[in-house]
């Protein structure tokens, strides 16, 4: 094979990869490509001007050629995607976004913070076995008070003021009210089952009450009760104990004080050691007013008038109740200090929850 | 109630810091809401007045020379009461005291008053805090020792009890007594009660009678004849005052005194104006009336127990004197009265009346007729002390009611055991009870049958005893378990389900949920209502306000009122949803609750944004959030054009779900845009009664549809309808071809190229088959049919 081909061969590459080392865009490329790869090109003239020489000399140029031109178009093929690449960099640099810019606007819905912490609090009761119930918030004053060891002409109605229904019975009597608070669907719920009775209450209660930061004449209360064989008190402070675990985290201790409701005996009310101070007292908690302690809820073992009331056998059976204000356990945790805010509903006061 | 721990300590030995003893009382049930110090009078003692000489350069002021006990001191006064051999409360400088030119606490210091120096000041009651006295100063007991801190000889500390209704035994000092004996391990002493009876026998000079037994258990009183009335000591003014009762008279006093001592109200009635010395306690005559110890004259009823004499009223059992037999200056003869009224007959005469007084405060709740005789001797002792006289011997003791005081109640350790679920020996329950005044007898080897003092009217059964072992013991000594009971079966409510399922599905369509009173007024009602369509709702007897009278029958207006307040704060976006009860009157029954779900939506579409373009939110917003929920829930829900007062015309919908109307949704009338204030063009309402979707949603059991594996082929129908074809109407006729799986509504257009009476829809119309890929013969023979039927039924053409 003579020199000089093997060498223009060279030569020819060489020069070719050197010029496609400058081209920077599609258009050059494509100049590069007839000029060397195309019909006229440069290698297809060279490799053209073979016939002209021996079989075996023909044959070798001839494998050095094909290879140079695959070489040249593998070369071609990675230079392309190397300008698309930097063509793709730089439009994209064009397309910078300001990230810092607000997203498009949603809109998300919110449940109110007493729904939100009443299925708190039902949840952790439900996860010990009650079940939630509901009952009517126009009430008989049978339920709301008589059947809870509550007669006509006590001086305890002085603990609920009522809201009353103009309603006139009968026999003259105006016993319709909204009830004072969820405790009427213990006698509802006894009436209406055989023990075991494991119920959780949450609704809507009423007072005849001037509104203040701490007093509001419609909320909500969690009832809960628990009548079977066997339920002691011990049972009714593992349950609550439990439940003020869940609410207010592992560490919280409970303390149980004497206190009356006509409808259990003996009657307590429970509290925490105070969160926000971890039961310190110390000077200045705005949570505990410095006691250490704060009141969560009223409880404790079923009157057994009411259980005889709805028909229970009281030598047989034996439970507990309690009751609860969501707002106040909501206030707690949040540090709300007016309750008012409630249900005076403000969208700037609902949509902090 | 007010206990002042001076008094109390006369009749319990009590060590224990205020605030401990506090604690103690409040954890067993007695709350001590306030620890009131009286007192803290630094440098403060009591001093002796030597010599007053006047002032030479002020005719009002003096120059006295005072002692101490340790030294003697000239200070200025300028009370006209001082006078030589007085004790007195002397400060000296240094003290810290209410100034009363500056209305604060201050720093004494020694001051040159008109050119004499004043090294220390008499006090009088304001200075002290003991009361608003200034025009004089405070003059102590002869008896008052000398240079004694002022702390300790009249310094007090006040426990303000918050009692619960059934512990009226803690509104006097010695029922209080008892628990603080029973807390801290002491006893209690009653006070002595004894003396001479040298008048005649008390039966010959007053005749009384009960006509009336189920209003008064028992009338106990004695006569005691030529007192003089006066003040009362010091002593007993200032116990009085410090429980907060005003001093009158001695005789006065003295019932007031026993009653703060012992619990019972007693009333004394000058003797000489009882008419006919009868006293007959009977329910009030037809007609009746009586001028009361306050002035005002009251008309009775035959429901008012009264006290009379031989003609009229003397005084209201149980509740205030009468006028017509006041004790006065005069008076030298007195009827003392301690009686056992009835409770609940008590209660509601004081409402009645709306007189509400400590003697109706106590017989309200029911006290024990064994203590009227003892209260009566105690007082009788008291007043023949204080006010001199004779007593007639004996005392009067009408006593119908005998049969009904309180029996011996039983406590077992196994009843301790079942309620409190700890073990508790008797013996130890019964030392509890015994220092809480209980008489106890052992009735076996773990039971006892516990008498209960006079002064508890509170235990009846046996878990009362529980509760007052259980409360002096401590709360902490009982274990805590976890129930161990089965888990009683239950399924869960499904309207309970379906309002928690309701209220997250709009939160998450982006709605707010917000809670109103579910009380409106009737004028806000009929804005919202047809007056047609409801009856009247139900009102209330005794409102918080006038506004808020009637128990909502719809949760528009609350909703309505909501946004128009919180209109107030911003342009919205307003997305507010209420999940509440509506109720519905029922003849004679409890109304009907409805749970209801409503909303509205106003303002702009979306929160301002540089991205977002502009809109107002309208009924097509509202009917996007109804029908995504409702969809949610497995509910296909239909709507049909109707008429609606509250709704602008043409822009209402009933909501349905076979056949069955689940609520209303539209965009509000004007009218009642403007009536409730609300300043958006437009606001969207929708209302559901969840009772009636509970029954929809019941119906649609899910089940498992499996997944085409065939294409999807999709054809663009433009369509030219008449305008009252409603576009629900088209889409149906479409989804009745076998093979369409959904249609798309992509555009409605009226206007240019588009004949009068017309308008164009264009949709997109998916095709697919569940067995086999859809050839587009088959497709384009389906879009035939489909089309000659919407020609057919409504008229409805390819636009060309």
């Amino acid at each position: 094979m003579p020199e000089s081909i093997t060498q223009s061969i060279e030569t020819l590459v060489h020069n070719a990869l050197a010029e496609l080392g400058e081209a920077h865009d599609s258009q050059t490329l494509d100049q590069w490509r007839v000029a060397y790869l195309g019909r006229r090109g440069r290698l297809t003239t060279i490799l053209r001007g073979l016939s002209q020489l021996d079989l075996e000399e023909r044959r070798a140029a001839g494998a050095l050629g094909n290879k140079a031109k695959r070489s040249l178009e593998e070369h071609l093929d990675r230079r392309e995607s190397e300008i698309r690449q930097v063509q793709l960099d730089r439009s994209a640099e064009l397309d910078r976004l300001d990230v810092t810019l607000p997203g498009r606007p949603l809109s998300m819905g919110r449940l109110h913070p007493t729904t939100q912490v009443i299925r708190e609090i039902t949840s952790a009761f439900t996860a010990m076995g009650f079940s939630i119930v509901e009952g009517p918030e126009v009430e008989w004053d049978k339920y709301n008070f008589e059947m809870l060891n509550i007669p006509q002409g006590h001086p305890a109605r002085d603990m609920w003021n009522t809201v009353w229904v103009d309603y006139q019975n009968e026999s003259g009597e105006r016993p319709m009210l909204l009830r004072t608070h969820t405790s009427p669907m213990q006698a509802r719920v006894m009436e209406a089952t055989k023990p075991p009775v494991r119920v959780i209450v949450p609704g809507k209660c009423y007072r005849y009450e001037a509104t203040d930061a701490t007093h509001e004449w419609h909320f909500y209360q969690v009832e809960g009760l628990a009548v079977d064989e066997g339920i002691t008190f011990a049972d009714l402070k593992g349950t609550l104990y439990e439940f003020a675990r869940r609410l207010f985290g592992e560490e919280r201790r409970v303390r149980f004080r004497c206190d009356y409701f006509p409808f259990v005996e003996p009657g307590v009310d429970m509290s925490i050691d105070c969160f926000a101070c971890d039961g310190e007292g110390t000077s200045g908690c705005r949570i505990c007013r410095d006691s250490g302690w704060i009141e969560i809820m009223g409880a404790g073992m079923v009157h057994p008038r009411v259980l005889a009331g709805v028909g229970y056998d009281t030598e047989k059976y034996t439970g507990f109740a309690f009751g609860l204000g969501p707002e106040r356990i909501a206030m707690l945790k949040y540090g709300i200090d007016d309750i008012r805010l409630f249900y005076s509903n403000d969208l700037r006061f609902l949509r902090q929850f | 109630m007010r206990v002042p721990l001076s008094w109390l300590r006369e009749y319990v030995d009590m060590s224990l810091p205020p605030d401990e003893l506090a604690h103690r009382l409040t954890m067993a049930g007695v709350e001590v809401g306030d620890v009131i110090e009286i007192g803290s009078w630094d440098g403060c003692v009591v001093g002796q007045v030597l010599s007053v000489r006047p002032h030479l350069q002020a005719d009002r002021l003096s120059l006295c020379q005072v002692a101490t006990g340790v030294d003697q001191l000239e200070v200025v006064c300028g009370a006209p009461n001082v006078a030589p051999g007085q004790k007195i409360c002397f400060a000296r400088v240094g003290a810290v005291l209410y100034n009363t030119h500056t209305g604060r606490h201050e720093e004494l210091k020694a001051a040159r008053i008109r050119g004499v120096v004043s090294e220390g000041m008499i006090c009088s009651e304001l200075e002290l805090g003991l009361g608003e006295g200034h025009e004089g100063i405070v003059v102590l007991p002869e008896d008052a020792p000398l240079g004694v801190p002022l702390d300790d000889y009249m310094g007090d500390t006040i426990l303000e009890l918050e009692l619960t209704p059934n512990r009226l035994d803690c509104l006097s000092i010695l029922g209080t007594a008892h628990e603080v004996a029973a807390l801290t391990g002491k006893a209690v002493a009653h006070p002595e009660v004894a003396y001479p009876e040298g008048g005649p026998a008390v039966g010959d000079g007053v005749s009384i009678s009960i006509a009336d037994p189920d209003l008064c258990r028992r009338y106990t009183a004695t006569v005691i004849r030529g007192i003089s009335i006066g003040p009362s000591p010091a002593w007993m003014q200032e116990r009085l005052t410090r429980a907060g009762v005003r001093p009158i008279n001695n005789v006065v006093d003295v019932t007031n005194y026993v009653m703060l001592e012992f619990n019972q109200p007693l009333h004394a009635f000058d003797y000489q104006r009882v008419k006919e010395r009868t006293v007959i306690v009977r329910r009030a005559r037809p007609g009746e009336s009586l001028t009361t110890l306050d002035g005002v004259e009251r008309r009775l009823t035959s429901n008012i127990l009264v006290i009379a004499d031989a003609n009229d009223p003397i005084g209201l059992g149980g509740v205030i004197g009468g006028a017509n037999s006041e004790i006065g200056p005069d008076t030298t003869d007195v009827l003392l009265e301690s009686a056992t009224f009835d409770g609940p007959n008590n209660r509601e005469t004081a409402q009645s009346l709306r007189l509400r007084t400590e003697a109706t405060l106590r017989f309200e709740k029911g006290l024990r007729p064994e203590l009227a005789p003892i209260a009566l001797r105690r007082a009788t002792q008291l007043i023949q002390q204080l006010a001199g006289g004779i007593v007639d011997q004996g005392i009067v003791d009408v006593f119908p009611g005998q049969e009904d005081s309180i029996k011996p109640v039983l406590l077992s350790a196994g009843k301790l055991k079942r309620v409190l679920g700890m073990d508790l020996e008797i013996g130890e329950a019964q030392r509890v009870l015994e220092s809480l005044g209980f008489d106890c007898q052992l009735t076996g080897e773990s039971s006892l049958l516990a008498t209960v003092p006079y002064w508890r009217n509170d235990i009846s059964i046996e878990e009362d005893l529980v509760e007052e072992v259980v409360r002096i013991v401590g709360y902490d000594s009982v274990p805590t378990t976890m129930l161990s009971t089965p888990i009683p079966y239950h399924q869960a409510r499904p309207m309970t389900r379906l309002v928690a399922q309701v209220k997250d599905l709009l939160a998450s369509a982006g709605m707010q949920e917000v809670i109103n009173y579910p009380v409106i007024s009737l004028e806000d009602l009929q804005r919202v209502v047809r007056d047609d369509e409801v009856t009247l709702p139900l009102r209330l007897s005794n409102p918080m306000n006038a506004e808020q009278a009637y128990l909502r029958p719809t949760l528009r207006a609350s909703l309505l009122s909501t946004l128009a307040v919180n209109q107030g704060h911003g342009e919205g976006p307003f997305r507010l949803f209420e999940v509440g009860r509506v109720f519905n009157p029922r003849n004679g029954e409890l109304p009907e609750e409805r749970e209801t779900a409503a909303g509205v939506l106003a303002g702009r579409r979306a929160e301002t944004s540089w991205l977002t373009a502009d809109g107002l939110l309208d009924f097509y917003d509202a009917k996007g959030v109804v029908d995504s929920v409702l969809g949610r829930l497995g509910v296909s829900a239909t709507y049909e054009p109707a008429e609606d007062p509250s709704f602008a015309p043409g822009r209402c919908a009933r909501v349905l779900a076979d056949g069955t109307t689940l609520g209303v949704l539209g965009e509000l009338h004007p009218g009642v845009i403007s009536a409730f204030d609300l300043n958006a063009p437009q606001v969207s309402l929708w209302e559901l009664d969840i009772d009636a979707l509970s029954g929809a949603v019941h119906d649609t059991t899910r089940e498992f549809q499996s997944l085409s594996r065939y294409p999807v082929a999709t054809r663009d129908l433009a369509l030219l309808a008449p305008s009252d074809v409603p576009e629900a109407r088209i889409e149906q006729i479409m989804s009745q071809s076998r093979i369409v799986t959904s249609v798309e509504l992509f555009d409605v257009y009226t206007g240019e190229n588009v004949p009068e009476g017309s308008k164009s829809l264009a949709f997109h119309v998916n095709f697919q088959s569940r067995d086999q890929t859809l050839t587009a013969e088959l497709v384009n023979r389906a879009l035939d049919g489909i089309l000659r039927n919407l020609e057919r039924q409504v008229g409805a053409s390819l636009r060309s």
